[in-house]
């Protein structure tokens, strides 16, 4: 990789050991993907739950806090994906206190960092959305997707080790979705049916993703009646990125960067057709059971106007099965002041904060509380939690919240 | 290309022999693998209950989400860790995930590399000169 004068220095130590080794870490993965040199970023994003890193990624985290004073902090606004618990309602997920250890460890680590914890996987709602054309260094697939399709922000999927190391030097390599010529469309997908729930246009997102199926694969996408709603592509864009390792995708005459087809792709590019049987047929793969354990919203964190709609739909309920709504600490407070929270708790449910469900130890939860038949309305979810031994099912938030008050889940 | 050998464009990490696990599918530690007994756990993917430790993982493509990016460098602290992974395709997060864990990693051939190496053949993984060998 090309480096310019201020890498350089970095490179020879001249501004301290940690952006030292995070260049480092930069340049191998930049020179692996074949990067001519780096380009600044903006803000960057970190997925760092203890599950992932355990205990040999806090111990190498703590190593870099251990840097002096002065030397260690990271050089642009640098945040935090959900965390693997909410302490507050730690024994409720059957959370360990090595759990809790580790988290607050991790925390404190970052905190010496220079990073703020938001811990959210929907700062594009929350905290600050990238403009078109801004480059940044985002963790957490669904983060990048929608930041890349919907915001027409450049960045690839940054793993927690590369997005500390983008915030502690500023940049990244210029490589992938970085660069306009690979932000072409790649294949054509015409939609004959758009959704209006978000566990359909989750579906929707998981049919498109499996026939993608490819990072480096960009659809452009045509048929989509209507404008949809930031949560309808939040859960459009994060089960895609789920299903297939999709990082941009463009919806023609709604994204930035296709007012028409052709600004996106050429016309002689593999066409698929995606239907409404194909949407169903995905969500009825799910259904293999109809008696549910817990039900689980979460994956990508509720919105507000989601925790909204949840709370009127728990009104006059009593629930035989634990219900999870999980947010982010940002729209928390609001939940809790517009007496959203008090109304989904008040049916028996709880309201989480500042994690994901499938980012907190989700194999462990389920062995201490019993829990295998899931029922959620994120596609994202469903997709992820078969390899931590769980029945996901998914269905409509309306669906759901009848699972969790009649511990059934009707077919539809 | 001699019969055997098979150039990738992509490349990173330490000389590594082993035994291949091979299967056209997909490969995420958070989706697949059930990293405490070190075998693949998700039901529908092709290696389910197979042991992936000490093994050249042979497969298609990067699967899902960031996670692998901290995870390849757990797995490496206890030892419970492919010895490397060759796949037709990768995402950002698998090669970071093996520059922090300095794990071997091969990626982009010109044939389907899942359907030249024979599941279970002893191979031989060198980055440095850009090439899987079967032994």
């Amino acid at each position: 990789m090309k480096l310019n004068d201020e890498e350089q220095d970095i490179l020879a130590g001249k501004a301290g050991p940690l952006p030292q080794l995070a260049l480092r870490h930069q340049i191998m993965v930049g020179d692996f993907f074949g990067a001519k040199d780096f380009v600044p970023v903006t803000q960057a994003h970190i997925m760092a739950d203890t599950e992932s890193l355990g205990e040999a990624g806090v111990q190498w985290l703590e190593g870099l806090a251990a840097t002096s004073e002065g030397q260690r902090r990271v050089r642009v606004p640098t945040i935090t994906d959900p965390r693997g618990t909410d302490f507050a309602k730690a024994d409720l997920l059957g959370q360990t206190s090595v759990m809790l250890d580790l988290e607050r460890r991790a925390i404190a680590a970052f905190e010496k960092l220079g990073v703020a914890m938001t811990n959210t996987c929907i700062n594009y709602q929350t905290i600050q959305a990238p403009t078109r054309n801004e480059h940044t260094a985002f963790g957490d697939t669904g983060v990048v997707i929608y930041a890349n399709s919907v915001c027409g922000a450049r960045s690839n999927f940054e793993g927690g080790p590369s997005a500390l190391s983008a915030g502690l030097t500023g940049r990244t390599p210029r490589y992938g979705f970085h660069l306009p010529e690979m932000r072409r469309g790649t294949l054509h997908i015409q939609v004959d049916h758009t959704p209006t729930t978000l566990n359909g246009w989750g579906a929707l997102g998981g049919v498109i993703g499996r026939i993608a199926a490819n990072y480096w694969a960009v659809p452009a996408i045509e048929g989509i009646e209507g404008a949809p709603k930031s949560d309808q592509l939040k859960h459009f864009g994060a089960s895609m990125a789920s299903f297939g390792s999709i990082a941009l995708f463009h919806l023609v005459g709604l994204t930035p960067e296709a007012t028409k087809l052709a600004d996106v792709a050429a016309a002689d590019l593999p066409r698929h057709r995606v239907g409404r049987s194909d949407i169903e047929a995905l969500q009825r793969s799910y259904h293999t059971d109809s008696e549910v354990d817990v039900v689980v919203f979460s994956a990508p964190q509720l919105s507000l106007y989601e925790l909204g709609d949840l709370a009127s739909l728990c009104d006059g309920r009593r629930f035989k099965v634990p219900l999870l709504a999980v947010t982010s600490p940002q729209v928390k407070p609001d939940s809790d002041r517009m007496g959203y929270t008090a109304r989904i708790e008040a049916a028996g449910g709880s309201v989480l904060s500042g994690m994901c469900f499938y980012q907190s130890y989700a194999r462990e939860i389920s062995e201490a509380r019993g829990w295998k038949r899931l029922a959620t309305n994120s596609a994202k979810l469903v997709n992820i939690l078969g390899g931590y031994g769980y029945r996901p099912m998914l269905a409509s938030m309306d669906s759901c919240v009848e699972a969790a008050a009649s511990g059934r889940l009707e077919r539809t | 290309m001699s019969a055997g050998l098979f150039k990738a464009r992509h490349a990173m990490g330490p000389t590594v022999r082993g035994p291949a696990l091979v299967a056209n599918d997909g490969f995420s530690a958070r989706y697949d693998l059930d990293r405490i007994k070190g075998i693949f756990s998700r039901p529908s993917h092709k290696l389910a209950g197979r042991s992936y430790v000490g093994k050249v993982l042979v497969l298609d493509t990067a699967k899902g989400g960031v996670a692998t990016a901290w995870m390849l460098h757990e797995m490496k602290s206890r030892g419970i860790v492919p010895l490397a992974l060759v796949l037709n395709t990768v995402n950002p997060i698998l090669a970071q995930g093996a520059a922090l864990g300095d794990i071997a990693m091969l990626a982009g051939f010109d044939e389907d590399i899942t359907a030249a190496v024979p599941d279970g053949a002893q191979v031989e993984v060198n980055p440095q000169q850009h090439w899987l060998k079967v032994i």
